[in-house]
């Protein structure tokens, strides 16, 4: 029924052309410096208070619920605290997403007495030497769980994301186990997301083939296997009519400078809003309604894919990977790992890689 | 009931209106509720100042054509309803207002 009612809430928001959810990251500043981050952390220019409070009211009053506060580390802007007062009294479901290496018993009791709806802790493993190495933070595993203990003493929903990447892939039933241990919930998510600016390198820390199949085969993970892991149904004219996902339908993202992108994941620029209001940019950009009009037939590749109508295939990797309309080859792989059936898009790749190298003499 | 009624909303929820209803999510448990149009006018009107009968009858019975007691059994259903869920407060006293209560959500 619960979901029934969020699923209701987010047709009415597609039908109303409101941003119900966006995710806003305050800074890009961060005191840990993760190997597989896709961010740059210098400063470049936030918004200060006054503008983010500008910003807020406007989101406010565009009819946006979720509010995902996220960064970088966002304990490292001064005024975070004054900023999630300000949200809550502007009566946003606020979520935070941190590594809680600041946040002890009076920052959590500061947390809950401010209502927000769940707090998001990244643990990569549950040994340190993994973990902190990824961090490249001394200690910063015990910190972060002493931070989810502060945070769930105090009855706050606390949920640990952890992403699987080359060095921590073997781990994550332990941090499971941490997560029930902890009394938390536990995330895990295979995706490695390029650099913002393009840059493709880190994308070589992601799990390889077999160990992604592993993940969507494991029975402690997935609880619907025959439904996740069958043969999908060739996409019917109702899926292929539908849109790939909420990213500039129902949600969008706000960078520390004011840049609107339809997603956190999908670095199409749309517009700033120190230049612009944040509805006229979310109505009239010519960007963003651009991303708005594709629906699944419009796809080359997947609209003919058998996968169509069941893949997670993201709109911003396959922008970051040349062609919003195109395939995202890391979610090509996730099908693919799930059922055992290669997509339209790997196909083509595996037949266009000569396994001979024909030498002419 | 002769005494006034007071009603606030609670502080551990997020609203926001959306297309005339009101979507409500407690934060203690992300229990999602919707009001209808009628029960958002009270919603909003709930800032622990205004009598329910005050409410009643300036914004409902002036704004939707109904019965002042029909209104008013109906909106003191509605109250004790939302107070049980813990989203709202219903006390025969003003209620002060708490942190982060102070703006009215749109």
């Amino acid at each position: 029924m619960q979901t029934g009612l969020m699923h209701e809430m987010g047709v009415r928001a597609l039908r109303l052309g409101i941003p119900m959810a966006v995710q806003l990251d305050i800074t890009y500043r961060c005191n840990e410096r993760c190997v597989h981050c896709y961010l740059d952390h210098d400063d470049h220019g936030e918004m200060t208070t006054s503008e983010i409070e500008g910003l807020l009211d406007q989101m406010a009053d565009a009819g946006v619920f979720f509010l995902t506060i996220s960064g970088g580390e966002i304990l490292l802007r001064k005024d975070f605290f004054h900023i999630l007062e300000y949200a809550r009294k502007k009566s946003f479901c606020v979520k935070l997403k941190t590594n809680a290496l600041l946040i002890g018993e009076k920052e959590a009791e500061r947390i809950r007495s401010l209502a927000v709806e769940s707090v998001q802790v990244s643990i990569y493993s549950h040994r340190p030497e993994v973990h902190d190495a990824i961090t490249k933070v001394p200690g910063s595993l015990e910190r972060s769980i002493n931070a989810i203990r502060f945070l769930q003493e105090h009855g706050l929903h606390v949920i640990i994301a952890n992403v699987l990447m080359v060095q921590n892939f073997g781990d994550y039933p332990g941090v499971r186990a941490l997560a029930a241990e902890l009394g938390v919930q536990c995330t895990i998510d295979p995706t490695i997301t390029p650099m913002m600016d393009g840059n493709r390198a880190i994308l070589n820390m992601g799990i390889d083939r077999k160990s992604l199949a592993e993940v969507f085969q494991d029975t402690a993970l997935v609880a619907e296997m025959p439904e996740l892991c069958g043969v999908p149904l060739t996409p019917d004219e109702e899926v292929l009519d539908s849109t790939p996902c909420s990213a500039g339908h129902t949600a969008c993202y706000v960078s520390p400078y004011g840049d609107v992108y339809p997603c956190v994941q999908f670095p199409y620029p749309t517009g700033n809003v120190r230049k612009e209001k944040f509805l006229d940019i979310w109505n009239y950009s010519p960007q963003m309604n651009e991303v708005r009009s594709i629906t699944i037939r419009d796809l080359t590749n997947c609209s003919v894919c058998v996968h169509g109508g069941s893949c997670t295939r993201c709109p911003g990797l396959a922008f970051m990977e040349g062609n919003m309309r195109g395939p995202s080859t890391a979610d090509c792989e996730k099908s693919f790992a799930r059922t055992g059936i290669p997509s339209e898009n790997l196909k083509r790749k595996m037949s266009s890689s000569p396994s001979l190298v024909q030498i002419c003499v | 009931m002769t005494g006034k009624r007071y009603v606030a909303r609670d502080t551990h929820v997020a609203s926001r209106l959306m297309g005339g209803e009101m979507m409500i999510m407690s934060t203690r448990d992300s229990t999602l509720f919707t009001l209808n149009g009628v029960a958002s006018v009270i919603w909003e009107a709930a800032d622990g100042k205004t009598p329910l009968d005050e409410i009643v009858t300036e914004q409902i019975c002036k704004e939707y054509d109904v019965a002042p007691e029909q209104a008013m059994m109906d909106a003191e259903t509605l109250v004790e309803q939302l107070a049980g869920h813990g989203i709202m407060i219903v006390s025969d006293q003003q209620i002060a207002p708490r942190e982060n209560s102070e703006v009215h959500p749109k």
